[in-house]
């Protein structure tokens, strides 16, 4: 089973944000890394490879500093790598992206594709479907389970109450979701490894319109901290009760 | 392009809380743009939830009729969404952020060359009163952005969190066309072998008002049932944070935070929650946070409206003792 994996490099979803006198949230200085959404993908990508043979190849877009997400995923498992290098590549908006991608992939011909159905950082959510959707492929949203048939895959899938297990046949669409599988630590032989791993890079295809605009950019104020009740529980039980009827109104 | 559109599932007759939110935010835009707000509706009695829309604010309403067959009903909506849009040209169409709306909404804005926003949290126009603006909450809650279309002529398609809209006051004299539409038959590119429903008696945690939530200092899954006891006497929805899931504490749709659901309640009471930027970014926008928590030094003391430095399976008992004699005689 071929498979390629869009990943996208991000920053680290624990760190404190910044923005330039632009607006656009500083990179310079931050620990960036793989996108868990687009890592959980890597993870049932190499699975799949590991158990039924076959191939994974990463697809990104991003600037020479996105090789080292790219040689992460190799470090996985994962046996190539094909970077769209766009210095300007944060300024390309969901569908410019998903423009991007569908070019190299349409190339790739491989039985599933798969990425996050969300990232960690613009959180835009729409890349992977609108890939599905240049490329004519169904989409098996927010994947928490994968796993290949005689024709296809069997995807288990977040539907709006419950899950929802479903056969596509390939080529298919498949935008994983926490829970799909849980990503390994390369080890350092696995890291020496990726750097042999070949990474090819090409100039972007250009010409898709950006959608959406970003007109303003805050940060949210983080919230001051309340008051905390002091005493024994006996007492501050019963006056969180009482603050929670009378000051904060909620009940 | 002309009105500004919702869509909406309807169950046994009635939307929910954040189809109403949403159709008030469209009356309002339509307003401001001398434009018809039209609700698209469909699922089990979805003729009778039309008044509903209608009080809020819908001039007409689309009931579409889907066929019950697992496997085709997401394709047909896809495509039924898609006729609308390309037959009435909206400027704006609304849906609910969660499973439905992320798996569509993509595929429809790419075909009609839309813009699509998701997870908003706040509507307006912009200065001049023409262009609709989104407001969202990316990098883990952490940035407010305003997004706008490129294109002022293009559509947006918005998913819109719960309860982030205010749906303000019926108007019950409202009335609203009904036009019921079939659906076309769509070849379906999956074949569905299971649905398995979440089974939950309490209320969907995206909408609740109330969540009582517990993390790693519940201990075990015998531990997170003091939460029960709790959340029964608020009418709260049960939440949890990733820790709890992945103990295996809690199954993981209750996971409130980054990779799980994002919440608003009116109150969010964590117990035994150390409050980590990922939880964060799944309860932060709660009106008023109750902490619990043994560890003076837990993040979450900095996110709490009112913490209580105890043991939670001290104070959650008493809380529910105090509360339920509170509510008895309120």
């Amino acid at each position: 089973m071929n498979i390629a994996v869009c990943v996208k490099q991000v920053v680290d979803t624990e760190a404190v944000i910044e923005l330039d006198g632009n607006g656009n949230v500083v990179t310079e200085g931050q620990t960036l890394i793989i996108d868990p959404y687009g890592e959980f993908a890597v993870e049932k990508a190499v699975q799949l490879k590991e158990a039924l043979g076959g191939e994974v190849c990463c697809v990104c877009v991003g600037d020479e500093g996105a090789t080292s997400a790219l040689r992460h995923a190799l470090a996985m498992g994962a046996d190539r790598a094909i970077l769209v290098e766009d210095d300007a590549w944060r300024d390309l908006d969901a569908a410019q992206c998903a423009a991007e991608l569908a070019s190299v992939l349409s190339e790739l011909g491989v039985d599933v594709i798969m990425g996050g159905w969300t990232s960690g950082d613009t959180s835009s959510a729409q890349v992977m479907g609108r890939v599905a959707r240049r490329m004519g492929l169904p989409l098996a949203n927010m994947a928490v389970a994968l796993e290949a048939t005689d024709e296809g895959v069997c995807a288990t899938c977040e539907v709006d109450d419950g899950v929802e297990v479903a056969d596509y046949a390939c080529p298919v669409v498949v935008a994983a979701q926490q829970g799909l599988a849980e990503p390994r630590y390369p080890s350092v032989r696995d890291v020496m490894q990726a750097r042999r791993k070949p990474i090819e890079r090409r100039a972007p295809a250009g010409g898709a319109q950006a959608a959406t605009r970003v007109v303003a950019r805050s940060l949210k104020p983080a919230r001051s901290g309340g008051r905390v009740l002091e005493g024994e529980v006996a007492q501050v039980v019963p006056e969180l009760v009482r603050l929670l009827q009378i000051e904060a109104k909620v009940i | 392009m002309a009105g500004i559109w919702v869509g909406a599932a309807v169950d046994g007759g009635s939307v929910r809380n954040v189809a109403l939110e949403m159709t008030a935010a469209a009356r309002v835009l339509a307003d401001a743009c001398g434009q018809e707000a039209v609700a698209v509706l469909w699922g089990t009695a979805a003729a009778e939830a039309a008044r509903q829309v209608a009080s809020y604010g819908a001039d007409r309403v689309v009931v579409l009729e889907l066929s019950g067959d697992e496997s085709a009903r997401l394709p047909e909506l896809g495509e039924a969404l898609a006729q609308l849009v390309a037959e009435n040209g909206p400027r704006v169409l609304l849906l609910a952020d969660g499973a439905t709306s992320r798996a569509l909404s993509p595929a429809l804005a790419e075909r009609a060359g839309a813009a699509l926003v998701n997870d908003v949290v706040g509507i307006a126009l912009d200065e001049q009163g023409a262009t609709p603006v989104f407001t969202r909450l990316p990098y883990s809650g952490k940035v407010v952005e305003r997004v706008q279309a490129t294109d002022a002529a293009a559509l947006v398609v918005a998913t819109v969190r719960p309860k982030a809209l205010e749906a303000g006051d019926p108007d019950p004299s409202r009335t609203a066309p009904v036009e019921v539409r079939p659906a076309s038959p769509v070849a379906a590119a999956r074949v569905v072998r299971e649905v398995v429903r979440a089974a939950s008696e309490r209320v969907d945690l995206a909408e609740a008002d109330v969540v009582v939530a517990g993390g790693r200092g519940m201990k075990s899954a015998e531990g997170f049932k003091v939460l029960e006891g709790l959340a029964d006497v608020l009418g709260a929805a049960i939440g949890a944070s990733r820790p709890a899931v992945d103990e295996g504490w809690i199954d993981a749709q209750y996971q409130v935070g980054q990779t799980g659901r994002t919440v608003a309640p009116s109150l969010y009471i964590a117990c035994g929650i150390s409050g980590s930027i990922q939880h964060a970014a799944g309860m932060a926008a709660s009106k008023c946070v109750v902490a619990v928590n043994k560890d003076p030094e837990a993040e979450i003391f900095a996110l709490a409206d009112y913490g209580i430095v105890a043991d939670l399976f001290e104070v959650v008992p008493l809380l529910t003792q105090e509360l339920r004699a509170a509510l008895a005689s309120s």
